[in-house]
Formats: structure tokens, sequence, C-alpha cells
């Protein structure tokens, strides 16, 4: 088992493994990524980088794609910015 | 303002997926000062994604190995936003490269394609390529109850994958009939390995109902998916379920090389058989010139490298391995080929352009794609048509006429440093 780090998503503590993806922390929070013009809530969906569903701010960067981007110790990840 | 960096060299190869890899390292063994920019934080592509839990197969590993042992500089989390005839932009999180070439090699693989149908909007409605993506990126994925659906040989290896991993995979649900993919695997039979590899997946997924003629209708939920309805042989029925992993085969990552003016023919990218595209320094291999396959871009991506360091002979060589792995590329046409009732999956209140929330009823009042884009916002988001522009060509048959710059999304300081550079426009 890959050892885990702790990041925090919309304040929220979350324990992932070291190496994983930004969106993986937002799907392990149970969080969405982002709100839609119309108001749905959004998740991760492409997975690889095409859709731009998963763009959340991480440490204070906006619109990045969580899927695109691993997580590092400490990381403050906020969705529906 | 962000730091610009120049490079410079021989050959460029964008995209980091076997046929990138492939192409970088012969380039640079050859003697070429090559460069590699992939856009994901590790090389690897989508097939060779590395997973935080599992070993990886073997070919992998070589390429890997002979990749870190070559004279190749890497590039990874790099997203190319321009280019031009001699020249590529491309931003990293913290920085911006300007990479000045004499040949190029596009590498630029694939992606899903997504069929809008009610409720795919949901969250927990993922990708089938994107849900393996993401337990490879390390999402636990055990005890979920999970429906896979949409067509491709990508559905059941994504279904052998979630059930390694602990997953319940409760059905598979494959567009395309038994006829089709009985001729299909016929024909795979005479292009070596084939068969091995779909009986091994075949074995790992036995205990899982494989549907054909089968298709989603619509996801329901209220803020999650929570149950599927499904579409079997003409009959309706529900399935509860945590995820909903859809994808409808793949499409070429065409847009560098339209972008380029490289010839495409119903979207792949047209090479001659040393992978040069139209225009004369120019080379593409693996997917975006059809998709085939692992060991189809391997050989695609050493005839471009080696064709690009000016060693067409030892081009000349991997001829005969393409040719015998090209035999996949129009039996996987045919067989994940889409039925036209998919086109009736979307209502009217189905959103088309997830970015802009774009219904299916605002684009029947128009008659193409620009007229569309132009009074409804759609493929105006950041994902610039990736997803709706490909399903509007399937349902109404309209191309994207035009790729314009910036190619993706982009940071103002880094387009401001590479104008204030004034090499590119």
């Amino acid at each position: 088992m890959a050892d885990t780090i702790s990041v925090r998503v919309n304040g929220k503590p979350v324990s992932v493994p070291r190496g994983s993806t930004v969106a993986v922390a937002v799907l392990v929070a149970g969080a969405t990524s982002r709100i839609s013009v119309t108001g749905e809530p959004r998740g991760p969906f492409c997975g690889t980088g095409s859709c731009f569903e998963c763009r959340v701010a991480i440490d204070g960067r906006l619109y990045r794609r969580g899927c695109m981007e691993l997580c590092e110790p400490g990381m403050e990840i906020t969705s529906h910015g | 303002m962000d730091n610009l960096t120049r490079l410079n060299f021989d050959v460029a190869v964008i995209g980091g997926g076997p046929a990138g890899i492939a192409a970088a390292t012969v380039a640079a063994e050859s003697g070429a000062a090559t460069v590699l920019l992939d856009d994901s934080p590790a090389m690897g592509g989508q097939i060779w994604r590395s997973d935080l839990l599992a070993q990886h197969d073997v070919g992998r590993a070589q390429w890997m190995n002979r990749l870190r042992n070559s004279q190749v500089k890497r590039i990874p989390g790099a997203q190319v936003f321009h280019l031009d005839a001699k020249t590529i932009a491309a931003e990293t999180g913290d920085a911006v490269f300007q990479v000045e070439y004499r040949r190029l090699i596009l590498a630029t693989g694939a992606r899903e394609f997504f069929l809008p149908f009610p409720g795919w909007t949901l969250p927990n409605v993922v990708g089938a390529g994107g849900l393996q993506a993401l337990i490879k990126s390390g999402f636990p994925i055990t005890g979920k109850r999970v429906v896979i659906a949409g067509t491709g040989p990508l559905l059941m290896t994504v279904a052998d994958f979630v059930r390694a991993r602990g997953g319940n995979v409760l059905c598979v649900c494959e567009q395309t009939s038994w006829r089709k993919l009985a001729l299909f695997a016929l024909q795979l039979s005479v292009v070596p390995g084939k068969i091995q590899e779909a009986s091994r997946l075949r074995r790992g997924i036995r205990r899982i109902p494989l549907w054909t003629n089968s298709w989603p209708l619509a996801a329901i939920g209220k803020d999650r998916v929570d149950t599927v309805k499904l579409s079997r042989g003409g009959r309706v029925f529900e399935v509860e379920c945590d995820y909903l992993a859809c994808g409808f085969h793949l499409v070429p990552n065409a847009e560098l090389a339209a972008f380029m003016g490289c010839q495409l023919r119903d979207g792949f990218v047209e090479v001659d058989e040393y992978q040069r595209t139209t225009i004369r320094n120019v080379f593409c291999a693996g997917e975006p010139t059809g998709i085939g396959g692992v060991e189809l871009a391997l050989a695609e991506g050493q005839i471009a490298g080696y064709s690009a360091s000016g060693q067409e002979g030892s081009s000349r060589q991997l001829f005969r391995q393409r040719a015998v792995h090209r035999r996949v590329v129009k039996p996987l046409r045919r067989a994940f080929q889409l039925r036209a009732e998919l086109k009736a999956l979307a209502q009217p209140e189905t959103f088309v352009c997830r970015c802009e929330d774009v219904p299916l009823k605002s684009l029947r009042e128009h008659n193409s794609w620009r007229a569309a884009k132009l009074h409804t916002r759609c493929g105006m988001g950041p994902c610039q048509g990736r997803v709706c522009g490909t399903a509007a060509d399937f349902l109404f048959g309209w191309n994207m006429d035009s790729t314009r710059p910036p190619l993706f999304p982009v940071r103002c300081s880094s387009l401001a440093a590479i104008s204030e550079d004034a090499a590119l426009p």
C-alpha cells in the first residue's frame, strides 16, 4: 500500500495515497468540483484533462484542472471557486 | 510575469504516450537533440498512465527505461497553447516555455468520445477511461457499484480493471451487436498477441454480465447518479449504482495538426509511409492517424522518430511491423461504429455543451457549428468543444471548422511573456 498524505478540500482534511491527483482528493472528500453556469454541481468527468469539469482552486491558483495536478502535503483545494 | 525559458531542439515531440515516447527516444538515440512535452504530471499518456498501486507491464517498463537512459529533454506538465512552423509555446504550473524546433512530431493521442444523454452531467457519471485514470491516480473504488456503458474494447478493459481493484461491476452495456463483436474477434486473430490478450480479458470479466445492443437512456439522481436507466435489446430497465462510467470509443486529438494546417481525412491526420504529414517538417504518430492501440503507436512513433532524425533506413525496417498492427484499425472502426439510435438519447433539455450548459433544443435552432457557437456559446467554454464538438458532429454532422489560438486556456501572464518576446503573434 502506498503511503498517504493529507490535504484539505474546502477546509476539510482528507488523506490520499501519495501521488494522487487533486481530482481524487475532491472525490475522496465527497465534494464536487464546480457549479455550472446554470447552478448544477459537477464532478470530475473525463479524468484526462479534456473536459475541464474538475477545475478547482489549488493553493489560491484558480481554474486548475484537478486531474492534471498531483496532491502535495498540506495543499489547500477549494472547489466551487 | 512568469519566467520565459527559451529552448532550441532538432526534434520536438508533443505527447508523451507510447507513440511520443518511442519517437523521442529513437530520435535522441539517432543523435538528434530532442525534447518531449506532455501535459500530464508524468510521461506515459493514457494507456501507460502510472498506477499508484499496481505493477506496470513489461513493454511499458522497457520503453520508460529506454527513454530515461536517452538524452531526451523531458518537460511534463506542459500544456501547448500555441505553435507555428518553428516554435512551440507551452506553459507549466509556474513557467512558460518557447521551444524552437526544426522537425515536429505530433503524438497527441486520443480522448474518449462522449455522447449526451439525460443526466450525463450528474456527479459520479464519469468517462470509462476516465474512471480507470482516476483509480490509477489513487481513487479507491473498492465496494462501489459501477455500471459501464458505451462502446469499444476499452469498456471491457475498464470492467476488468475495476473488478481487480475490488469494485462491483454490475454490467457492461455495449451498443454494438454480438455479431459485430464476434466478427471483430475473428479479425483480431490475424494480429499476433491480440487473441491471447482478448481471451485473458474475457476470463477476467467472465462473471460480469456483458450486454450487447445495450446503452444508457438516462442517469437518474438528485445530487449524484443513483440509478441508470438502460435499454437492452429494446427493453428498458433500471440498475442502481454508485458510478456510471461511460465512453463511446475514442476520438483523435487532431487539434494541433489541424491548427498547423496538416491535411486531415475524416478527422484523422494524413501521413505518408514515413509518418510525415502534408507539412514537410511535421510528423504524426499514434492514434491521430487512426485508432489502433499501443503496438501500432509504438511502430509509428519509432518510424516518425527515425524519419525526423534523418534515419529513413531504420524507419523502413519497421514498416512491416506497422503494417501488421494496422490491421486492427478498420475492424475496430467497423465493430464499434455508433448506431443511429444513439442520436435520439439527448432530450430537448439535455445539455450538449457542459461548459456553457447549452441544451439540445437551443442547438436545433441552428444549421452549423459556427452559427450554434455564435448564438448559444456552445463550444466556447474552457474545453473549447473537445467534448461537445465531437458530439455535435455525430448528432448534426457539423464540422468544427476552425482551431484558433490559444489552443488551450492559458494564463494571461504566459501570453504576455510570449508576445513580449514577439516570436509569436
